[in-house]
């Protein structure tokens, strides 16, 4: 299976220009891009100074509104090229999409496909984030939101235009939406491929590492913010604290207000829940098609590490909208921990409706006699 | 494609897996996918009576759905069930909502 990543974020937030310093890097040679670019004219292909047979350009317009046409024909396209020797093998994809597109629309066309389901399997969702314009984004576009909220990764850009208050306001605003994805900045020299890009989707040796990522970003604030800065003190990490929208995560006593008007994310929140109880695989399934069946629009994210009954090692599930991947094994624990973990960011979902929905069907309904 | 019922192979569903290194599914064996099978058409039918919707299995690949009117759906999996569920039950099928988890925590005892 070849993962494929999805490069997204705003409009002239740096994606173009995050994607020209990772095909620099050795370790992305064996993978093929695919760039769309809104407009008659394609520019940022021409930005890119390698241009070869693994670079393919969508030119007609934006990615989500033309998903069953270009962007399958185009992965068929590699895929077959690829099987005849035509171009380099290749081991993964990255698509960088424009900056109007939303990104589920994308990964469900690779999902859904009848052929592409067979080769190409969804690797990470990498957001770009402009330091000096994110927070008015955020604010006007409900795009933006989405996309920071759906991401695997989120990449800072311009942190040193901006200043250290301003990317100290959007982390906060970021993790707030996103308590999950590890925040890199892009100007720190070591972001790299490997740290931002997926290769093998059912990598077991890799997934306790993932999960290790996933809730340690939630709990810790990114190792490029200074540690000595006074925004940073009296750090709230409980992960079980429901935090209103507009409060941080790194920002203790010193949270900063904002007016809560016109803000998109208001309603756009993270909670988790766990269950100290080993789960039943089949009720913990029916509840959550059921879930993602009436709410999977307002599921930004799911992502979680559950111990299952009769399972030796936790099982890693993780989903975006109605879709959720094929749950896979990890090799061992993240921590010492051994009880279920499911963390939500969802528009509107109740953070207590929720977690006793899911304890009423993991208890209530019996086991078969 | 089965050739007698007419049933399209290929990926499954989430909750059905094909089993694969790496991934986590109970669509390990025969037995094991059967067992599986059998006890999800229980509990399903714990949460489907709510609607007033039976659930039976179907040759082992499908299940089967039907109303106290007489009403019937054929569903592949759980992904179908839903929306099947509310066609024939005329509900809307939330997990979220206070009145079917009051009945699964009634039903606890």
């Amino acid at each position: 299976m070849t993962a494929v990543n999805l490069i997204t974020g705003f409009l002239g937030s740096g994606k173009t220009t995050l994607l020209k310093r990772l095909l620099a890097d050795p370790s992305l040679s064996d993978t093929a891009v695919l760039i769309n670019e809104f407009g008659e004219i394609g520019l940022d292909h021409h930005l890119l100074e390698r241009i070869d047979d693994n670079i393919v350009l969508l030119q007609s317009g934006c990615l989500c509104c033309t998903i069953r046409g270009e962007l399958a024909d185009a992965l068929r396209s590699l895929h077959s090229k690829r099987e005849r020797g035509e171009v380099p093998w290749f081991r993964r994809v990255v698509i960088e999409s424009t900056g109007l597109a939303d990104p589920f629309p994308i990964l469900s066309t690779i999902h859904a496909d009848p052929v592409l389901r067979h080769h190409f399997q969804l690797g990470h969702v990498v957001t770009v984030v402009d330091a000096v314009n994110g927070d008015f984004q955020l604010d006007e576009y409900e795009q933006s939101i989405r996309q920071a909220a759906i991401a695997d990764r989120l990449v800072l850009t311009k942190t040193g235009l901006a200043g250290p208050s301003a990317t100290y306001s959007l982390v906060e605003r970021l993790r707030a939406l996103n308590p999950l994805a590890p925040l890199v900045n892009a100007e720190d020299d070591d972001v790299d491929a490997d740290a931002l890009l997926c290769t093998d989707v059912f990598d077991i040796s890799c997934k306790t590492l993932m999960a290790q990522q996933w809730f340690a970003a939630e709990r810790t604030p990114p190792s490029w913010l200074p540690p000595g800065d006074p925004a940073l003190a009296d750090v709230d990490v409980d992960a079980d604290t429901e935090l209103p929208p507009r409060e941080g995560r790194y920002l203790g006593q010193q949270r900063r207000t904002r007016p809560a008007a016109n803000r998109h994310d208001a309603a756009i929140r993270a909670f988790s829940i766990e269950l100290s109880e080993p789960l039943d695989w089949t009720r913990f399934g029916i509840w959550m098609t059921m879930l993602v069946h009436r709410h999977g629009s307002n599921i930004l994210r799911i992502k979680g590490i559950l111990n299952v009954q009769g399972s030796a090692t936790p099982v890693a599930v993780h989903g975006v909208q109605h879709l959720i991947h094929p749950p896979v094994h990890m090799a061992a624990w993240p921590d010492d921990e051994r009880q279920s973990r499911l963390v939500f960011i969802v528009k509107g979902l109740e953070h207590q409706t929720t977690a006793r929905s899911l304890n009423a069907f993991v208890t209530a309904l019996a086991p078969a006699s | 494609m089965c050739g007698l019922c007419g049933v399209l192979g290929g990926p499954r569903h989430w909750t059905d897996a094909p089993a694969r290194p790496g991934v986590f599914t109970r669509n390990t064996g025969e037995m094991q996918r059967r067992r599986e099978r059998r006890n999800r058409v229980v509990q399903l039918g714990r949460v489907l009576r709510h609607y007033g919707v039976r659930v039976e299995d179907w040759q082992a690949s499908s299940f089967v759905l039907s109303n106290l009117t007489g009403g019937s759906e054929l569903v592949e999996d759980l992904a179908h069930l839903w929306a099947a569920t509310e066609r024939l039950s005329g509900c809307a099928c939330d997990p979220l909502d206070p009145g079917l988890i009051d009945a699964l925590e009634a039903s606890r005892g």
